[in-house]
């Protein structure tokens, strides 16, 4: 229980303090490495509630795959133009950006920060999961209850895919 | 149990912060790996929610905007080299030319 608590602690002041520096850094490829920080203390936090493999998903799509693609792309637009450039505007428009986005913090935090959520409770508690196994579980339900998201989702992935290419191309 | 307010609330500071980071850096690629931020922070948000409501739509939901991260991620970033290719380094409030 305390170790629950310690560990959880942790992973969210690393989330919060990586996604700080990832957003005032200057060089982009110090941002990308403090993102998959950010990333992987995010999936400790998918392990802490009991959903193992939305967290390996995590570790694998998004720290894995997308960051390695982005750490790409920055490799290949150099990075030295980049660094020249002042990438921080501070004037009245980053100020008012500040104020919308503490008002908006205040408007979320005010509607999750309560006790009692509406709504009815579905039939899967933790140790119905542990029971019938976390993967499976998951596997099951993508398969049957969601079968055309997750076909839906394939056909997004290979649109993707063909309009990286066409755009990617060189004209002739 | 921790209770799951906690990670909502996580979830929202992660979620204002990518806003935060899209509204003052003008550097185009800092700017999509804000946006990833707070698709990582709404599938926070939805992870313990499925939590508290002790199903696993919420996951489910999560994993299919990872994979909708995921191909935004390739489109984006090849508009990102052709951008690149035309300007030279990409700041967003330089590019305002919109044709070909």
């Amino acid at each position: 229980m305390i170790l629950q608590w310690i560990v959880f602690i942790l992973s969210a002041l690393f989330a919060i303090f990586s996604a700080l520096m990832m957003i005032t850094r200057k060089n982009p490829i110090h941002s990308a490495l403090f993102l998959i920080g950010n990333f992987l203390s995010v999936a400790v936090l998918y392990i802490l509630l009991g959903r193992q493999f939305i967290a390996i998903a995590q570790v694998m799509i998004y720290a894995g795959a997308i960051m390695m693609l982005i750490i790409f792309t920055i490799m290949l637009i150099s990075v030295e133009e980049l660094k020249k450039v002042s990438l921080l505007k501070f004037g009245a428009g980053s100020v008012i950006g500040l104020v919308m986005t503490v008002l908006l913090f205040g408007f979320l935090a005010s509607s999750v920060a309560v006790r009692t959520l509406p709504g009815l409770k579905g039939g899967f508690p933790l140790e119905r999961i542990q029971e019938l196994g976390p993967f499976k579980v998951i596997g099951g339900l993508l398969m049957t209850k969601y079968l055309l998201p997750f076909e839906l989702a394939s056909v997004v992935l290979l649109i993707g895919i063909i309009g990286a290419v066409i755009l990617a191309k060189k004209e002739r | 149990m921790i209770p799951v307010s906690l990670y909502m609330l996580l979830g929202a500071l992660l979620f204002s912060i990518g806003i935060l980071g899209v509204l003052i850096r003008r550097d185009a690629i800092v700017i999509f790996m804000c946006i990833e931020l707070m698709l990582s922070a709404v599938g926070l948000t939805l992870v313990s929610a499925s939590r508290y409501y002790n199903g696993l739509d919420g996951v489910i939901v999560a994993f299919l905007g990872m994979t909708v991260a995921a191909a935004e991620a390739a489109i984006g970033l090849a508009i990102f080299v052709l951008l690149h290719r035309t300007y030279k380094g990409i700041k967003v409030d330089e590019i305002n030319l919109l044709k070909g």
